[in-house]
């Protein structure tokens, strides 16, 4: 096996480098592959084989994809060792970067920026600058990708970077979005005006970026959103849920108080965000979900953050890593919001196959989950963890108990009577725990405990552990004047074991002696100079110490000080209860899902999210142009369903063309084409008004008259109050024939209306530009056609299609030679990709390389005639005959973008 | 991002180690060290990590941890979903992720690393792109490989990436268009000693396989959509068709994929398809214990259970078991003290049992603990929730592509079937007496 995988790394000595280069040098290919697999084999493991530099780096330029990849790995990992070297490989690259192929640019830049060779910091940023501007988004997405590289090397390229971001920030594309956000957090997270313009464009997007970009871009709009709309939080309103009455009575007071206050309105890019983030709750991908629950949790309205509870409860049935991030996060939310989590409660039963720390994290949610209503359950789950074999988690949960004792006082006593009980427990540790608990609990309501400190002292003699035993002690000392009669048995126990005890244990004993030395001197007086005595010579100076101070505290003598009047006030002081709270608490000052949270302190690099503003800044500055028109990826056509009642508009045969349109411009890339599938949606964005308008040509004769075009606008009202009386308003040029829909008397919010409209283009795609008005607002709307939304389809047979074609030779004959895609050769395919561009009819065709096309253009019903004749190896003539020879030269552009991409 | 991964075994051996940035020295993974041995267990070493100049964050899986090491604030669930998927495509690739599949495929490892990550930032993580840019070794491969010095790196550049269907290929061609969907349920129930259940939860998934020729454009619908409380998809899943029509509306990634997963929440009555009666009792004072356990089917819609494996922890203080099976083989490790019983296929006309006794530490007192099972079963043809696939439309192409669809009910990963013997309180026993349907 050894001999058909040499792959496999063996070790290597320093001689057998000299093998490494032999081979190397070789003429042979796969000696060099070989060589370059060990080589791998050795980085991977962490040993040096930096010496080999020079014979590896000749190899930069090689044919062979895979050597060339290795060493490109090679030489990225030791670049930096080898500056003089690395630098012949420069030219290399440079010259790949002009290649054809958008993959081998790509690749280029990314080994190129990943050299951290100061001296070349000139080409990077050249290099990154003309990748920004590259036709290929792919080769885009590597330039963000190599800013960041380009700004760790050197800091001082930070201006001119920034011109890179802003540059790239404005790319439509998908692909670029993830990572130039990423390329915006390290290199300038605070120059948010660069986004303002970005801002719609980037929750657009949203949906159909990749996983990982989601997170980043989430993340940003996040602490965007911070800085720029007022808080949805209601005011006077805690945050705190569990304070709603006092939220209701501070209400009831203001309101008498002073007059109402200005309603909140959301700022409907506010709620752009919310709403275009939701449906990722439903993503595979767990940073992505988390990402959402922390967006709404620190955005959205108090009643709509619980809409990402169900979410973040799968995630814990993910990996355990997934399960122990997750829960910190619903920790801290718990604290503040109890109801969230509430109905899930049982989703935070411990299992006994969690690790230790998610079973903490589990029991820290469930005691921040306790109320009165659910409390005994839960205290019936603890019982069973505190058998848990793992004692740790035993002890915590204890601990747990106790805090659910302070919090809700109505089991204070169960929970002190099932501490006591676990006082007689076998295992020590818990009895230990339970100890300790004990007396924190008795310390909030000291009272009518002393049958519970009478039964610890019953106790003391079996319980071993020295924390447990220096607690009793404690509990007997501050206490002694309600067990007056134990107390000093305890004392004369402890005075006969002093010397064997722990040190903790002879602290608190000393403590007892002096406390009851003050109460009840005529009984411990010997014992406690006794056990003063034994301190004085103890082998710890705590204790010497300790002793020394006691003595003189409580002990009238002539050298004692003023202190000696005050030993009663100063032992016996009524001490304030410890505080039993969530370590939890106060993590929500770092935004959630943080490295910072998770840790719960600042990690490098951690950007504060902001409180909101009292006032919100100026809205416009998102505003792009009042119109846009967004091409959406077309597919979305399956998305966005259309009303049923469009339905009846298309026969079922232009249905499946329908599907195919869409179908066939869904692989492109929606930013580097402008080719229009049949049935493209444009997107008119009319933020300020918060209404939403689409439109797209439905290929169908205008009912009102022929020579207009059918336009389908689907209006829909994205803001939180109802929109009146949409309608069109002035139009131009004035000459402009519209026939206009009726006046929409009412649009309520998140509703949304399909309207149709003819418009006469009279055969030019100029843009017909008309208001769009409600009530009280009004926009301006530009409607582009694309050449092909101009005609008709029209039927003939083929003689007649000859007949008119040789009628419309010459001046009215545009041609070309185009190379197809060959995805596209068959004559189906033909079909499809010229029927998503034109508007035109299939000409049955005898021949079999022919394939024709028929229309005429609306307004003036001119004939428009597309042939294509394949030619051999997908190339192929295509023919266009009309008189419109304008149209004609546009149509041709069109079909032959359409036929040269996949 | 993330800056530097190192692998490190169950021994504390750092065996690779990948950097996307400058080269950060192995010495940082001591931090790692000094938790892995504070740990119990290896899954107690915290995932998160700081030290003084980076912060380590690790998961662990088949006894490997995947340490990424990171420089400044990232969201901690970013960097621990890719490492998973840096194993998951291990295992896609090698058929296991073990350190010896690793270290024997160092160089495609090494090429997977390079490509999923650009200056720590994920790039291709999708099977599919990663396929198309390198192939997985096989072992024909790897002897046409030797002999005639080719590689294993993609000839044709992948133009996934490109588009804005990042996860298909272009040009994919079959012969047999084939498109398969296994819809694989897992119950996890709590069910105590009455026989009631406490808790019943159901966490699904769809996996597809599917073969298609071109640019398929697919829908598949449900004949019972409101069964799924929960879901989480694929990338290729429009969101909005599903929001507005519980439709799934997909253009399918090329071979294998997880389409969807779910979950039906315990509101919908749960049927759980076995039961169990057992009595298993010690008495005090006596040095034997009683053991009876009969298995049998319930509401399984006539499909046979099979593979049935019981398994139970006994408490501390049993010495051994003598028991007899009526089917299957049984075995007891009186150091564990697991006893597991391979049952294989219930037979509904003759139930299989386990009868006997059992033998108690002379002198020891009742155990306070009640002894334990765990049941795995698998029933195929049937997912317990009654959840159907309606059916199944392409669009986009013009062939007729072959349809199928397999359902199977499964183990319970997390929680399992528990059964609860003995005890009136469930919750004493809700780790040890586990029944898992498979």
């Amino acid at each position: 096996k050894g001999m058909l995988i040499p792959t496999r790394p063996r070790l290597f000595s320093v001689c057998r480098n000299e093998d490494l280069k032999e081979m190397l040098e070789s003429s042979k290919e796969s000696l060099k592959l070989e060589a370059m697999k060990r080589i791998v084999g050795l980085i991977a493991k962490g040993k040096n084989a930096s010496e080999l530099f020079p014979a590896v780096v000749k190899n930069v330029a090689s044919k062979n994809i895979e050597l060339k990849k290795l060493v490109y790995v090679y030489l990225v990992r030791y670049a930096e060792e080898q500056q003089d070297l690395a630098l012949l490989s420069i030219s290399t690259f440079q010259r790949a970067l002009k290649d054809p192929n958008q993959f081998i640019r790509a690749s280029a830049l990314r080994v190129l920026s990943s050299i951290r060779v100061p001296i070349i910091v000139p080409i990077m940023m050249l290099a990154i600058k003309e990748a920004a501007a590259d036709l290929s988004p792919y080769v885009r997405k590597t330039s963000a990708h190599a800013i960041q590289k380009l700004f760790s090397l050197d800091a001082d390229q930070k201006e001119q970077l920034i011109e890179v971001i802003e540059k790239l920030l404005k790319d439509k594309s998908t692909l670029v979005a993830g990572s130039v956000v990423m390329a915006f957090e390290e290199v300038c997270p605070d120059r948010i005006d660069l986004i303002h313009k970005n801002y719609r464009k980037l929750c657009n997007l949203l949906v159909d970026v990749e996983e990982w970009g989601q997170v980043v871009i989430i993340s940003m709009l996040t602490r965007y959103a911070r800085t720029q709309f007022t808080s949805p939080w209601k005011e006077g309103a805690m945050f705190d849920e569990n304070n709603e009455k006092a939220f209701y009575e501070s209400d009831s007071e203001e309101k008498k108080g002073h007059t109402e206050e200005k309603p909140y309105i959301m700022d409907p890019d506010h709620r752009l965000l919310l709403r275009n983030t939701k449906p990722l709750l439903q993503s595979r991908n767990t940073a992505v979900v988390m990402s959402v629950a922390q967006l709404y949790w620190h955005l959205a309205p108090k009643h709509e953050v619980s809409i990402v509870t169900k979410s973040l409860v799968r995630l814990l049935r993910s990996h355990r890593e997934v399960q122990y991030i997750v829960l910190q996060n619903i920790a801290t939310m718990s604290i503040q919001r109890k109801g969230m989590f509430e109905p899930f409660m049982k989703s935070f039963y411990v299992r006994s196959t969690d690790a230790t720390h998610i079973k903490t994290l589990k029991l820290e949610i469930l005691t921040n989950l306790a109320n009165e209503a659910n409390i005994s359950t839960i205290l019936r789950e603890f019982q069973t963890y505190v058998k848990s074999q793992d004692k740790a988690f035993a002890a915590a949960t204890i601990q747990a108990i106790g805090r659910c004792a302070t919090n809700i006082s109505e089991v204070t006593d169960t929970c002190l009577n099932g501490l006591v009980l676990l006082l007689s427990n076998r295992d020590e540790t818990v009895v230990a725990e339970s100890v300790v608990v004990i007396k924190k609990l008795l310390q909030t309501q000291p009272t009518q405990h002393s049958e519970i400190i009478k039964h610890m002292a019953k106790l003391f003699d079996n319980i071993t552990v020295p924390m447990a035993r220096a607690s009793i002690l404690w509990l007997i000392g501050e206490y002694c004047e309600r067990v007056p009669k134990i107390a000093p048995d305890v004392l004369r126990k402890m005075a006969k074991s002093f010397t064997a005890e722990e040190d903790i244990v002879k602290l608190q004993t000393v403590n007892l002696a002096a406390k009851l030395y003050l109460t009840n001197s005529k009984q411990t007086k010997l014992l406690t100079q006794y056990i003063l005595n034994l301190g004085k010579y103890d082998q710890n100076y705590d204790i010497r110490d300790r002793t020394r101070f006691i003595r003189q505290l409580i002990v009238p003598s002539e050298k004692s000080g003023a202190l000696n009047k005050y030993a009663r006030r100063i032992l016996l002081a009524p001490k304030p209860a410890p505080v039993l709270e969530s370590s939890f608490k106060d993590r929500d000052r770092f935004q959630l899902g943080t490295l910072s949270h998770s840790l719960n302190s600042k990690a490098t690099g951690y950007q504060e999210l902001s409180d909101w503003p009292a006032v919100a800044p100026d809205q416009s500055v998102r505003n792009v142009e009042i119109i846009e028109a967004v091409k959406e990826w077309t597919p979305t056509v399956g998305k966005t369903k259309q009303p049923k009642s469009d339905d009846k508009f298309y026969s079922d045969d232009e249905d499946e063309k329908e599907e195919e349109g869409s179908d066939s411009s869904g692989s492109e890339d929606s930013s580097s084409s402008s080719s229009e599938g049949l049935f493209m949606y444009f997107t008119m964005q009319m933020f300020s008004s918060c209404l939403a308008a689409k439109y797209h040509f439905p290929r169908q004769p205008c009912l009102y008259q022929p020579s207009m075009v059918a336009v389908q606008v689907i209006l829909s009202n994205s803001s939180d109050h109802s929109l009146e009386e949409i309608h069109i308003g002035d139009r131009s040029p004035a000459s402009l024939s519209i026939h206009c829909f009726n006046t929409i008397e009412r649009l309520e919010p998140e509703a949304s209306v399909t309207v149709s409209m003819g418009i006469d283009f009279s055969d030019s795609t100029q843009a017909a530009n008309f208001q769009l008005c409600t009530k009280e607002d009004q926009f301006s709307v530009s409607i582009q056609p694309a050449v092909g939304e101009l005609l008709m389809p029209s039927s003939m047979t083929e003689q007649d299609f000859c007949k008119e074609q040789g009628k419309l030779q010459g001046m009215n004959e545009t041609s070309a030679t185009i190379t197809m895609e060959t995805a596209n050769a068959s004559s189906q395919a033909i079909s499809k990709q010229v029927l998503s561009v034109a508007n035109v009819g299939v000409v049955s065709s005898s021949q079999n390389n022919f394939s024709r096309f028929a229309g005429r253009t609306v307004s003036s019903g001119a004939l428009v005639l597309v042939s294509l004749e394949l030619k051999e190896s997908s190339t192929a003539l295509l023919t266009i005959n009309t008189e419109k020879t304008v149209m004609a030269s546009m149509l041709l552009r069109d079909i032959k973008q359409a036929l040269t991409q996949a | 991002m993330i800056h530097s991964l190192f692998l490190v075994n169950a021994s504390g051996d750092i065996f690779l180690e990948k950097h996307w940035k400058s080269v950060v020295s192995r010495s940082v993974c001591d931090y790692f060290f000094e938790a892995q041995e504070r740990a119990t267990e290896p899954e107690n070493v915290p995932p998160v990590i700081p030290t003084p100049h980076h912060y380590l964050i690790s998961v662990l899986r088949h006894r490997i941890y995947f340490v990424a090491v990171i420089q400044s604030e990232v969201p901690p669930l970013f960097v621990i979903e890719f490492l998973h998927r840096v194993v998951d495509t291990f295992q896609d690739y090698f058929g296991v992720c073990t350190e010896a599949a690793i270290k024997d495929n160092v160089v495609v490892v090494y090429e997977l690393l390079e490509e999923m990550l650009d200056n720590g930032f994920p790039l291709a993580t999708e099977s599919n792109i990663l396929k198309e840019l390198i192939k997985p070794p096989t072992i024909l491969r790897t002897m046409v490989n030797t002999i005639t010095g080719s590689t294993n790196v993609g000839e044709q550049l992948p133009t996934g990436q490109l588009s804005v269907v990042p996860w298909r290929r272009t040009g994919v061609k079959y012969t047999n268009n084939e498109a398969y969907f296994d819809v694989v349920e897992e119950i996890d129930a709590i069910i105590d000693k009455s026989g009631s259940t406490i808790t019943a939860e159901i966490q699904g998934v769809i996996d597809a396989c599917v073969k298609l020729t071109g640019m398929p454009d697919l829908t598949l619908s449900f004949m019972n959509p409101r069964l799924l409380d929960d879901v989480s998809f694929h990338p290729c899943v429009r969101f909005k068709r599903w929001e507005a029509e519980r439709i799934l509306s997909f253009i399918p990634p090329d071979g294998n994929f997880r389409l969807l997963s779910y979950h039906v929440s315990s509101q919908n009555l749960v049927a759980i398809p076995v039961y169990v009666k057992h009595n298993i009792t010690f008495r005090e004072g006596s040095s034997q214990g009683r053991f009876d356990l009969t298995l049998g089917p319930k509401q399984t819609m006539g499909k046979a259970v099979e593979s049935v494996l019981v398994s139970s922890q006994l408490p501390r203080g049993v010495l051994n078991a003598n028991l007899n099976p009526s089917q299957g083989t049984y075995t007891f490790d009186p150091v564990t003290k697991l006893l597991s019983w391979d049952v294989g296929k219930i037979n509904p006309q003759k139930l299989p049992s386990l009868k006997g006794t059992m033998s108690l530490q002379a002198g020891a007192s009742k155990p306070d603990e009640n002894p334990t099972i765990n049941i795995q079963f698998k029933i195929q043809q049937m997912a317990i929730s009654g959840l159907k696939v309606n059916r199944l439309d392409m669009y986009g192409e013009k062939y007729k592509p072959f349809k199928g669809i397999k359902y199977m009910t499964k183990a319970g990963k997390f929680q399992r079937c528990v059964w609860i013997a003995g005890s009136d309180r469930y919750y004493t026993n809700r780790a040890s007496l586990i029944i898992v349907t498979s």
